[in-house]
């Protein structure tokens, strides 16, 4: 018998399961993109017949850091940057588990930018969303790796030099095989793309438009928005990696200059995940190692065993 | 005849084997029944450059690399031959020789490659009037030559012990069977051809005049030779950890190194990862998953781990972390050992810190408490970190076999199971009480793992209540904090109920004089204090090896027994003697300082030096490469 009996359980899954009963009621402005991804979430979740009990999920700091607080599953609420270190670690120690990792655009592609580069390029079977609403929002409005060019803040009062970050492209580049950007104001693609992202085997990379109408008022990525994969006008092969990457860098061109496009830009069901691949070189084992501590017949090796070698 | 004690000396440019043909003769050595201690000294390079390591065998118990040496196989940098005339390394063939002849003891043996080492530049650096002065024995030999003529020239290393063999009147059988299980074919065959021809060539064309030769011993039952990483390393898989995270940086790497060989075939998990921020991180989440896990590094890469240890911390979250330290600051000399990053260990990461720190001393403890770091870290649900140095990290000792013959104990400590959870505290939602302050025992609140039925709850590195939710409130935040910190408490009364000290003594009870230290310097101090007493002196010694919970009473007792104490640590700062003095309270003006921070660890001499001096009670500096730093008020 397993030691983790919420994992694979089968059952109508309610919704409602996923909301806390009591305290805490979430603390992000009212008009909040992050709620958002918390409803998606929420509907996605069910959708692909998770449990509570059997996802993890792993936040940085910041209002998105939040968000395992307002969503009742297993949660580690980590530190500014690091969530996906974390997260990772625990897929590798107990492979059973739902894996879901969440940050902002500061928390991911800022602080946390060398975790994202690196467990994109790994490839681990999970799924990280970063809520992009390219600003600092509970230090209250600075500029962050996605801010535009020229934005101005208190950090950067006569508007930034830099030009921003292009996270698509760069997970691209770094090796994510699943990567998608929807946005808060879009709930039924939200809920569409996390639920793909949840089942697809590998990393899959959300980058989710969240307004900040406190911080942010003047950015004007969330409206109008265009599905790539309905508008007639966008037309190619989200498998063609050379395809999604110009797809990528168009986008990214324009999403400052109130274009938006949403939806799937690369999707590669054919790479095998960091978990398979470390499995095929003998460096995972089968049994989720989780469950040996609970296993009365696991023989465990001992030092005395290698002991030949030094006499 | 025999001699009391070998220290044999083997040098060359890094890359040149020094390090496995050492590894084969100390082992070689240990076979005969004797006792042996290594020390290993290289700079931070590839290739070339000065290199030797040092093997004291004896027969008795050795527990410090002694005092200067009295054989030296000196092989010729063979990477010192610079094609740029200019270059910042030079053409210093001769530098195994001519660096190392400062420590050799009088009445020595010289034995240098003359097949490497020119004539001029001997004559260059006065050797033969040296040797005369100090009544030293040289042997030059076409080492290179020899393993010329019968294989390749790297095997000029297994000359060089032929000739030691010869020299020593050693039985080679024990080489024999030691090269026989590390090559074979017509590897093996050359090298045998090139040790027997060694050693009759020797036999042949010099008349021994000098004293020495290898100890005669026997030892009753069956000894391992291994170093303090290994210790590290399988107190580690004995302990049932699984996961390994890590970031290469010396010395660490041999921890991490041993355990990523050895995991897969155990059904482990070990990943090489990004930076050392993410290796203690990946740690974290594998132990919040319900693995075993550790990291480490040394002191730049610790520098990195602030963060996931003050999160551990937070999130009552089980983890090892080991702490090889080099001399700092910054990247200090990255193959030096110092005894400089307690202080740091102690206190990293932001806010009071709930964590335990264990400093072994020995090969011997540094199985014994990272198995016991374990222990404590998942039944108290904290970090626990084992802190220890370049010099242990790479010396080598022999070990009973037998003293490793134990049960593994993978248990997770206090983390409860799905009937357990059951029974566990949930507030209205649901939701697991992990963090419940209220029925806690010893100060500890038992985990759920992810994936459990009935233990949800939100690890947070906010303060946070019972079931883990961000909580500012005043009441929680002092019930939590204090349950973590008190913590400590209960550690430090299970150490003195239920375990044996970590703490180690030595010398005369009755003494009135003690002296005191930590970690690997224990060797040094504990041989210098055995010296002092059998020349007359009356002291006694401390070793300690519970940093963080300090053992107050333990080494209250110490100090109050004594008139005087001396401190001895491999530091500028005294950070261990400040420890004392904070945990304490008191005996400042009772303890003197003796640090060392050459890069070099102390030498037995140079305690027993330092004690005269101190006891002098005058102006008088010691010799050597260390300082006295006077107790305070004085």
């Amino acid at each position: 018998m397993s030691a983790f009996n919420a994992i694979g359980e089968e059952r109508e899954i309610d919704r409602d399961e996923f909301t806390p009963s009591v305290e805490p009621q979430p603390t992000w402005c009212p008009g909040c993109g992050d709620f958002g991804v918390l409803k998606s979430l929420k509907q996605a979740l069910p959708e692909v017949g998770k449990t509570p009990e059997e996802v993890l999920t792993v936040t940085g700091i910041g209002c998105s850091g939040k968000l395992n607080s307002y969503l009742d599953t297993y949660g580690f609420h980590t530190i500014h940057g690091r969530s996906l270190p974390v997260a990772r670690a625990a897929k590798l120690a107990n492979t059973d588990l739902e894996v879901i990792a969440a940050g902002g655009d500061g928390d991911g592609y800022g602080i946390g930018g060398n975790h994202f580069i690196h467990t994109a390029r790994e490839n681990h079977d999970m799924t990280y969303i970063v809520f992009n609403n390219e600003i600092f929002g509970l230090t209250k409005g600075q500029t962050s790796p996605t801010s535009p060019k020229g934005h101005k803040s208190k950090t950067q009062p006569s508007g930034s030099a830099k030009t921003p970050i292009r996270p698509l492209s760069q997970s691209l580049t770094a090796g994510a095989s699943y990567i998608a950007r929807t946005a808060a104001v879009n709930p039924n693609q939200a809920k569409e793309i996390i639920a793909e992202a949840i089942e697809h085997d590998g990393f899959a990379h959300v980058d989710f438009l969240t307004q900040c109408p406190t911080w942010n008022k003047d950015a004007r990525q969330y409206v109008p928005y265009i599905d790539v994969q309905e508008s007639d006008d966008y037309d190619f092969d989200v498998t063609d990696r050379r395809e999604a990457a110009e797809m990528m860098y168009e986008t990214e061109d324009v999403l400052n200059e109130g274009t938006v496009l949403t939806g799937r830009y690369y999707v590669d069901e054919d790479r095998p995940s960091y978990q398979e691949e470390k499995s095929a070189v003998g460096e995972l084992p089968d049994q989720p190692l989780a469950e040996r501590y609970f296993d009365e017949d696991a023989e465990w090796e001992r030092s005395y065993d290698l002991l030949d070698r030094h006499t | 005849m025999s001699s009391d004690e070998l220290i044999w000396r083997i040098a060359g440019g890094s890359g040149d084997g020094i390090d496995s043909t050492s590894q084969n003769f100390a082992k070689a050595l240990m076979r005969s029944g004797l006792d042996v201690f290594t020390h290993r000294h290289y700079p931070s390079r590839i290739r070339g450059g000065h290199t030797y390591v040092e093997i004291r065998a004896a027969d008795r118990e050795v527990q410090s690399r002694g005092d200067g040496y009295n054989f030296l196989l000196s092989l010729g940098d063979s990477f010192a031959r610079n094609p740029q005339e200019e270059a910042y390394y030079g053409n210093e063939e001769i530098k195994p020789l001519s660096e190392n002849l400062d420590d050799l003891r009088e009445g020595g043996i010289i034995v240098y490659d003359e097949g490497l080492i020119s004539e001029e530049d001997v004559e260059a650096i006065d050797l033969e009037a040296r040797a005369e002065e100090n009544d030293w024995h040289v042997f030059p030999m076409d080492l290179r030559g020899l393993a010329r003529e019968h294989g390749r020239e790297v095997m000029r290393n297994t000359a060089g012990v032929g000739v030691t063999a010869a020299l020593l009147d050693m039985d080679l059988e024990h080489i024999e069977d030691l090269m026989s299980d590390a090559m074979g074919g017509d590897v093996l065959e050359a090298n045998l051809e090139i040790l027997h021809e060694a050693y009759e060539t020797t036999r042949e064309e010099y008349e021994f005049e000098h004293d020495l030769r290898a100890p005669e011993g026997s030892h009753e039952t069956e000894q391992a030779l291994l170093s303090g990483s290994n210790a590290i390393a399988y107190g580690a898989i004995d302990a049932g950890c699984r996961f390994i995270a890590g970031y290469p940086m010396t010395p660490w790497t041999d921890v991490f190194t041993i355990l990523a060989q050895n995991f897969p075939d155990m059904g482990g998990v070990s990943e090489q990862v990004e930076d050392e921020i993410a290796a203690a991180a990946l740690a974290l989440g594998a132990s919040h998953a319900g693995a075993k896990a550790m990291s480490g590094s040394s002191g730049g890469g610790f520098a990195l781990m602030s963060e996931p240890l003050g999160l551990a911390e937070m999130t009552e979250t089980p983890l090892v972390l080991v702490e090889s330290m080099r001399a700092g600051p910054s990247t200090g000399m990255p193959t030096k050992p110092e005894q400089g990053d307690l202080e740091f260990v102690l206190y990293t990461s932001q806010g009071d810190s709930s964590r335990v720190v264990f400093a072994p001393s020995s090969i011997e403890e540094a199985y014994e408490q990272t198995r016991l770091a374990f222990e404590i870290a998942w039944d108290y649900q904290l970090p626990a970190i084992v802190i220890y140095d370049q010099k242990l990290s790479g010396e080598n000792k022999n070990v009973d076999v037998e003293f490793f013959d134990r049960e593994p104990k993978p248990d997770l400590g206090s983390t409860l199971t799905e009937d357990e959870l059951a029974e566990a505290a949930h507030d209205a939602s649901g939701k697991f009480k992990r963090f419940n302050y209220e029925d806690a025992e010893n100060n500890v609140a038992p985990r759920s793992l992810p994936g459990q039925k009935g233990g949800r709850y939100l690890a947070t590195g906010n303060e946070h209540s019972p079931v883990g939710h961000i909580s500012e409130d005043p009441d929680n935040r002092v019930a939590q904090m204090t349950r973590r910190i008190e913590k400590l408490d209960s550690i430090r009364e299970e150490l003195n109920e239920e375990h044996e000290s970590n703490q180690t003594y030595f010398g005369d009870d009755d003494a009135e004089y003690g002296i005191i230290t930590w970690g690997s310097s224990h060797g040094a101090v504990h041989e210098a204090v055995e010296r002092l007493n059998e020349s007359g002196h009356s002291v006694k010694g401390m070793s300690v090896s519970d940093m963080m919970p300090f053992p107050e009473t333990e080494v209250t007792e110490f100090l109050e027994s004594v008139d005087e104490a001396m401190v001895v640590e491999m530091n500028a700062t005294a950070q261990f003697r400040g420890l004392i003095q904070k945990e304490l309270g008191r005996f400042g003006e009772k303890m003197t300082s003796l640090l060392k921070y050459n890069g070099n660890p102390f030498e037995p001499a140079e305690v027993v030096e330092g004690y005269e001096v101190n006891l002098a009670d005058d102006d008088r500096e010691p010799t050597a490469q260390v300082r006295i730093e006077p107790a305070a008020g004085d």
